[in-house]
């Protein structure tokens, strides 16, 4: 990924229509009136269950985060409904536990570029500077600050968000997707056995199904526990 | 000091696509056969269909023995080295035919005879600078029976296009002929692929359904494919991917002849100072062996074939085992299948089922089925579509430049578009080159203390023209379906793949090769090799089926020659 500031495009098209208005109509710190400029109202929350590995504090950090990559808006549930931060933290404490020290560093210098270029620390920000933050870290702009990112903060951005992607699309069994939110948002039809042929016939998908893999008794459960092995090709 | 085992006839190192089917005529021969692979058994219980296990932390290849032992890789000999985190490669009996595509293709009479063909046809001036390509030791017509034999054998599922040189226009019109249909019919189409393939018609080109070890109707008492999605990376929860863990090892094991020995880690192949191998050192848990043999055939893998013979060095072989004439790790390449293109429609696909085996292909630009007067290259490339959707790979779709990657606007394009998405694979000739090689990294060791392979490659001018050709043939065919965006994928390095050929050279001169004409080591007489590291060119096509063929070939020869090789 390339390092670059973000732009006016980038936090308009990341905001949506509503942080649109505060953004063309002057400085982003400046217009406390509008919408997207004020702070965020603390939307209600399913209840967090105990956590295994993360801090409060980072787990409050992650939420908003998750919040913002894949919002609660007119097109359904987002991140937040699908506990994409349980299943993070579960997977921190057992499977993903060798990237645990990743946030631990990665959340230090984070909220070390928040203090340092909005003047205080990400959760008392308002949305629009989030937005921008976050895509100060994404582009890689964020590492030149020297506030501690391992490598780039582009490298840090991508595990966050690699995660919640896992956390809202991938199989309920992992802590995620609750009430298949994720699943519901793009339109996957479900995790089937076998499919018919009339199944695959039209360029309609079937109707959705609703469970996890591990539903049926077909499958070893004790294998979801597999640590990563980093390879990214198939073997096609 | 090692345990020493009672001896065997033929030791099998690793037990995967190429050595999993090479156990089944020894066995069947009556030879005592002892399989070792380092990986264990698995069950179609292990098998469930995960996205985040199978392809997103990369189960089956988690903690493996080959994960120890990824390859480096550098450009050139002055270029920086890296290593990759993972191996796509597994350990397992079956090895990576458990996870692979299935892909089963025959290479065409091109790609035996890519010099003399080439010379014929446009001059030896058209010869790409610094390739090593040779013409193999025979053509195609010498594999056919071999190819047929492992089609019928573990179970290949296609559409022929040429029998005994009568055309089928439903199949690969370019296919060089074949003595008899697949012994199943074709995996089933699907709305998206009718679409393609019309669209392909439509160009005046001739779409045809790919050949796959995956049964599209029962076979052998398994079941037929379930079309269920979760095909790639992940074994088969009904048994119907033709791995040999469920076709071959298990009908050799039947014979009482084939012992599977597993979590074996081979560090040495022994021989005496007469140069003729022995056995086979290896280490399982914390304890070594010594297992003699009459006969070892080295079925590991393109990367560990060169690796363990180059870490067996002895007074006969100073430099590594079969390498006196310095051809151990030569001529390497790994296919050229990056350069994908992938399109966006306006409509949805209904691409979330099927499997990358089911699809439609297109063989008008490969190897040599098109007039190469005007090019500036040689060979070509197959067009395959297929779809290989699941929920976290489609929410994470490439974008068109029309949204960044995470937010408001995002989210409702991939609500709109994650069933709208297709990614072509492009699988192109590649050639080996003067310049381009394996040997061992004089840094990286694996948790024994050994030196991991080290890859010295990179494409050149002529990988680089065919996939700029092939992305606008692909881009053709998109568009001519309906697709309203393109986006087109780099071509990448010659890095770690799972399309890796050369190291162990099949060849007349010894000179220039490792093995001959029937895979046996120019310089061991008892030493046979298994897997694309024989081959010597790629063509455009997986090398599965004919590693699988050159490797029945090989066990079949040594059954012949028995007391010639072995005695």
């Amino acid at each position: 990924m390339a390092d670059r500031a973000p732009s006016r495009r980038d936090l308009f098209r990341i905001a949506g229509t509503a942080g649109a208005a505060s953004l063309v109509s002057g400085s982003v710190t400046e217009t406390p009136d509008a919408e997207a400029g004020q702070r965020p109202r603390s939307r209600p929350r399913p209840p967090r269950e105990p956590l295994k590995a993360l801090t409060a504090h980072e787990a409050d950090l992650l939420d908003r985060i998750a919040e913002l990559l894949i919002p609660s808006d007119e097109n359904g549930p987002g991140a937040t409904e699908a506990l994409a931060v349980r299943y993070i933290d579960r997977a921190l404490a057992g499977a993903l536990a060798e990237q645990r020290k990743a946030y631990t560093v990665g959340f230090e210098a984070f909220e070390r570029y928040a203090r340092q270029t909005r003047g205080g620390p990400f959760l008392s920000l308002t949305e629009t500077q989030q937005i921008s933050l976050l895509i100060d870290v994404e582009s890689g702009t964020a590492t030149g600050a020297n506030v501690g990112f391992e490598g780039s903060s582009a490298a840090f951005f991508g595990l966050v968000r690699g995660h919640v992607m896992q956390g809202t699309f991938g199989d309920p069994v992992y802590g995620g997707n609750e009430n298949f939110v994720g699943w519901d948002l793009i339109g996957y039809p479900g995790v089937r056995t076998t499919v018919s042929p009339a199944e695959q016939k039209l360029l309609t998908p079937p109707t959705p199904v609703r469970r996890s893999a591990y539903d049926t008794p077909m499958f070893n459960k004790a294998i979801v526990d597999v640590r990563p092995a980093g390879s990214d090709r198939d073997a096609d | 000091m090692p345990t020493n085992l009672p001896g065997t006839d033929v030791v099998v190192i690793g037990l995967g696509a190429a050595g999993g089917v090479a156990v089944l005529p020894l066995a069947e021969a009556g030879m005592d056969v002892v399989g070792l692979e380092a990986g264990t058994w698995l069950t179609n219980k292990d098998f469930a269909p995960d996205e985040i296990r199978n392809n997103v932390r990369d189960w089956p290849m988690a903690v493996q023995k080959c994960n120890h032992e990824v390859p480096t890789h550098r450009l050139n000999a002055k270029a920086p080295t890296t290593r990759a985190a993972g191996h796509v490669m597994m350990n397992g009996v079956g090895g990576t035919a458990l996870h692979y595509w299935a892909q089963s293709w025959r290479l065409s009479h091109f790609d035996f005879r890519t010099v003399s063909e080439t010379v014929k046809r446009y001059g030896r001036s058209r010869f790409p600078a610094g390739s090593t390509v040779e013409d193999w030791p025979f053509g195609y017509d010498e594999l056919e029976p071999f190819y047929d034999r492992i089609e019928h054998e573990i179970g290949v599922s296609g559409q022929a296009g040429n029998i005994l040189g009568t055309i089928d226009q439903r199949g690969n019109i370019f296919e060089a002929p074949r003595a008899r249909a697949y012994p199943m019919p074709p995996l089933r189409s699907s709305g998206f692929l009718d679409r393609m393939t019309g669209a392909a018609k439509a160009l005046g080109w001739h779409p045809f359904p790919g050949p796959a070890a995956i049964n599209s109707e029962r076979y052998q008492g398994r079941l037929p494919c379930a079309y269920h999605g979760f095909c790639n990376r992940g074994g088969c929860h009904v048994d119907a991917k033709n791995s040999p863990n469920v076709t071959t090892i298990p009908r050799a094991q039947k014979t009482g002849r084939l012992k599977v020995v597993t979590e074996a880690h081979v560090t040495k192949i022994e021989c005496n100072d007469g140069g003729r191998v022995t056995g086979v050192t290896y280490v399982k848990g914390k304890e070594e062996f010594f297992q003699p043999a009459k006969a070892v055939l080295l079925a590991t893998y393109t990367y560990e074939n060169s690796r363990i013979l180059l870490l067996s060095t002895s007074k006969a072989y100073p430099k590594g085992l079969s390498n006196n004439h310095g051809q151990v790790g030569r001529h390497y390449f790994s296919h050229a299948t990056g350069a994908s293109v992938t399109a966006l429609f306006p409509f949805n696909l209904n691409a979330w089922y099927g499997l990358p085996a089911q699809g439609v292909a297109v063989d008008n630009w490969a190897d040599d089925n098109f007039d190469h007067g005007g090019l500036d290259f040689i060979g070509g490339g197959n067009l395959w579509v297929y779809s290989d959707r699941r929920p976290i790979g489609a929410a994470n779709m490439n974008t068109f430049g029309r949204t960044p990657g995470w937010g408001k606007q995002w989210k409702a394009f991939v609500k709109e578009n994650a069933d709208r998405v297709n990614t072509a694979y492009l699988q192109k000739s590649t050639l080996p080159y003067e310049d381009n090689f394996l040997d061992l990294d004089p840094v990286a060791k694996d948790p024994l203390g050994f030196p991991v392979c080290r890859i010295t490659a990179d494409y050149k001018d002529n990988e680089r023209r065919i996939a700029d050709f092939i992305q606008e043939k692909m881009e053709l065919w998109y568009r001519a379906a309906g697709a309203i965006d393109i986006v087109r994928g780099p071509l990448g390095t010659m890095g770690v793949n799972t399309h890796a050929y050369g190291g162990t050279r099949m060849g007349d001169n010894a000179e220039t090769n490792v093995v001959n004409r029937y895979g046996f080591s120019h310089e061991a007489p008892n030493l046979g090799v298994l897997g694309a590291s024989v081959m010597g060119t790629s063509g455009a096509h997986n090398p599965t089926l004919t590693a699988q063929a050159l490797a029945w070939r090989t066990a079949d020869h040594l059954v012949k020659q028995w007391k010639s090789i072995a005695e």
